[in-house]
């Protein structure tokens, strides 16, 4: 049972993964990292995660993707154009990925003592994670809703019209 | 039912993180649209909060899992601020090509 969905979710991962890098419209890209992100959520949960295969699923195939859509539709650029300066990114840029990629299998079957997971075992129930949270990390929690403040209003300060902006320079020549 | 009790072994979601972390690597370095660039970094902080709970899996410790927490509202704050460093890149250029906007380069 595991196994199985292991399988087809880790096949899902990786191909919502490689088709994230074949489109070249923006739009299908985002729509397959949602793909992505769903299936990992689904990973999470195999490996008893269950907070964080909620959090997985609402934060980031939710809030960030649904800002990702949007902001492609709203600056609506079309098909990216596969022109200059992309060669010698692809000639260093694939082998070295490549290298990684042996170097990191490498570790990984390196390691000693990794055991199994099955299914209903070793579960992190909320509780638990909530425990640790508010009780050692609760200072580092508050920072973090800090962070988020000073996010949003970055964001908006970054956001709002500019003075290269059309339509406030169509205003100022009006006037 | 045994079937149910099979195991699926825990290098293999290393594996998997790794081959996801790759992939964001490989969108990072080919991909030429701003918007596709900053989705692969969100494939690969995705691809090192798994292999976080696959840790924390294993040594049966809720801090793993707590630190993905914390991953996934930093990831939150940085999409807000980037995309809309994006926008503006895009009011001042009209264009989201990577090559195109090269005001910094020698």
């Amino acid at each position: 049972m595991h196994l199985i969905l292991f399988l087809l979710f880790a096949g899902f991962c990786l191909a919502g993964a490689i088709n994230l890098l074949l489109q070249s419209h923006p739009i299908n890209s985002a729509l397959s990292l949602i793909v992505v992100m769903t299936s990992l959520a689904v990973l999470y949960l195999l490996l008893g995660a269950e907070f964080l295969a909620a959090a997985q699923i609402i934060v980031y195939s939710g809030a960030i993707m649904v800002l990702f859509v949007f902001v492609v539709m709203l600056l609506n650029t079309g098909r990216e154009e596969r022109t200059l300066g992309s060669r010698a990114a692809r000639a260093i840029g694939l082998p070295a990925v490549v290298a990684l990629l042996a170097v990191l299998t490498t570790l990984i079957l390196g390691i000693r003592g990794l055991g199994g997971a099955a299914i209903s075992q070793g579960i992190t129930t909320t509780q638990d994670l909530s425990r640790v949270l508010f009780h050692q990390l609760l200072l580092p929690f508050e920072v973090t809703s800090v962070l988020i403040l000073i996010a949003i209003l970055g964001a908006v300060a970054l956001a709002r019209f500019g003075s290269g902006d059309p339509v406030r320079r169509e205003r100022t020549v009006a006037k | 039912m045994s079937y149910l009790h099979q195991q699926v072994p825990l290098a293999w979601y290393l594996l998997l993180s790794a081959a996801l972390f790759c992939l964001g690597v490989l969108g990072f370095v080919l991909k030429r649209n701003l918007i596709t660039v900053f989705m692969s970094i969100e494939l690969m902080l995705n691809a090192v909060n798994l292999s976080f709970v696959t840790f924390a899996h294993q040594w049966h410790q809720v801090k793993g899992q707590i630190f993905v927490f914390f991953v996934m509202m930093v990831a939150a704050a940085e999409a807000a601020v980037g995309l809309a460093i994006i926008i503006a890149i895009f009011r001042a250029r009209a264009t989201l090509a990577v090559d195109r906007i090269d005001l910094m380069k020698l």
